[in-house]
């Protein structure tokens, strides 16, 4: 997971800090380097497969490599255990780098599927299914102009609006937007369903400034990522939900 | 070819996911289960014997008509269809874990990793290579991921047992005290 530091004006940068970015993680970098020497997965010279790990993360930004480092103070810790006498003949010894073995060979056995799914996708991909979608799906895109007539737009107002109380004209109240108020509103519908509608979130009675306060704090909240905005037809109706995966964040 | 062939042809046309036996089934409420079955086979034959540019597969979890591999080039020249963005190794790696470990939370995704996975979570998501599947009971119920019919059908699989099982690929998982080191 770390970016690729192409800093190709630049001819002093190590070469191996791109190279680094070839790899997708610290077991990978280490299964690596345990081929390159070619020794034993079980018998891993962990003095000397520590300070190449060293020496490969050496010189990235700290902030890129946090799981690099991780694995680095692991190894460093493994290798001082190694290091620490034991009796003659003591049979509990435990070795300090089971851990680490298992978790590459658990890796291993992962990167074997991961060829798999590889050559599988591969050859998937030189076959295409029927391009058949919708026709309702075909919504225009954003970089093209707006095809739309005044006429159009102040029809859809209109049909917003009219969901609203007929403001009385005698008694106007000037009020502000209550943004924050409707954003309690929605959070607590959500908290109570998945899913709800536009229609659910406004009463049949409210009033435009309610209505605007709403359609803000929707916006607001699908920027924040706690809701996501779905319309899956166009002109379909708006489906509100939840948004699983920043809730799980 | 019989009436039922022609049916299941047309149906297959149509559709932009695979069919399933049980939905290609309803079609024709006059015929069993193996006789569209059979005639499934018919229709296989058909493309494959007359020599089509289009072939009857069976992949994730139904039947479908996809072109043959060979003209995959042709076409992507000729810019009538695009191939799918290929994974990248990262994604890869998230994608084999779930496979095998679903329903699977993140923090073991990471840990089998050694990386965070937050982002590359999101975009298998957001492909629908994967779906949230339930929630853990462990601490903070984390939620748990499972892989999608678009998955099966992404990577040409039938279903998911067609996936080696964890004792039959190279490594398995013996314990650390094992002789057998791979390659």
């Amino acid at each position: 997971m770390i970016a690729p530091a192409f800093r190709v004006a630049d001819s002093d940068a190590p070469a191996f800090v791109v190279e680094l970015s070839q790899f997708t993680g610290p077991l990978d970098l280490l299964l690596s380097l345990i081929r390159d020497e070619q020794v034993d997965i079980y018998d891993i010279p962990i003095a000397r497969v520590a300070e190449q790990f060293l020496a490969r993360i050496g010189t990235l930004g700290l902030d890129e490599a946090a799981d690099y480092l991780e694995m680095a103070a692991r190894l460093l810790r493994i290798k001082a255990q190694m290091l620490l006498p034991r009796a003659d003949g003591e049979e509990s010894w435990e070795d300090p780098r089971a851990e680490l073995v298992r978790r590459l060979l658990e890796y291993q056995q992962m990167r074997e599927v991961v060829d798999l799914l590889e050559h599988r996708g591969e050859e998937r991909r030189h076959q295409f299914n029927r391009r058949w979608v919708p026709q309702t799906a075909d919504i225009t895109p954003i970089s093209a102009p707006l095809a739309l007539t005044l006429t159009d737009l102040l029809g859809a107002v209109d049909r917003v609006l009219r969901t609203a109380k007929e403001p009385v004209l005698h008694d106007v109240v000037p009020r502000a937007l209550d943004v924050a108020g409707a954003m309690s509103t929605v959070r607590m519908v959500l908290s109570l369903r998945r899913e709800a509608r536009w229609s659910d979130l406004i009463g049949r009675d409210a009033e435009p400034w309610q209505i605007l306060s709403v359609l803000l704090a929707l916006l607001e909240m699908a920027k924040l990522g706690e809701l996501r905005i779905a319309q899956p037809r166009a002109f379909g109706s708006v489906e509100i939900c939840r948004d699983a995966i920043s809730e799980a964040a | 070819m019989t009436p039922l062939a022609k049916l299941l042809e047309a149906a297959l046309f149509a559709a932009s996911r695979p069919l399933s036996l049980e939905s290609l089934a309803t079609l024709d409420p006059e015929s069993s289960p193996a006789a569209v079955s059979a005639a499934l086979d018919e229709l296989r034959e058909h493309y494959d014997v007359d020599g089509h540019g289009v072939e009857v597969v069976e992949q994730g979890g139904g039947w479908q008509i996809l072109t043959r591999a060979e003209y995959a080039e042709a076409i992507e020249r000729a810019q009538v269809a695009v191939r799918p963005q290929r994974l990248s190794a990262a994604a890869l790696e998230t994608m084999a874990i779930i496979a095998y470990r679903q329903p699977i939370g993140r923090a073991e995704i990471e840990e089998i990793r050694g990386v965070a996975v937050g982002s590359v979570l999101k975009s298998l998501h957001e492909r629908g290579l994967i779906d949230i599947v339930g929630r853990s009971e462990g601490i903070g119920r984390p939620l748990l991921y499972g892989t999608t019919a678009q998955f099966l059908e992404q990577f040409g699989l039938r279903h998911l047992e067609e996936l080696p099982r964890a004792d039959e690929l190279a490594i398995a998982l013996r314990g650390a005290g094992s002789t057998a080191v791979a390659e």
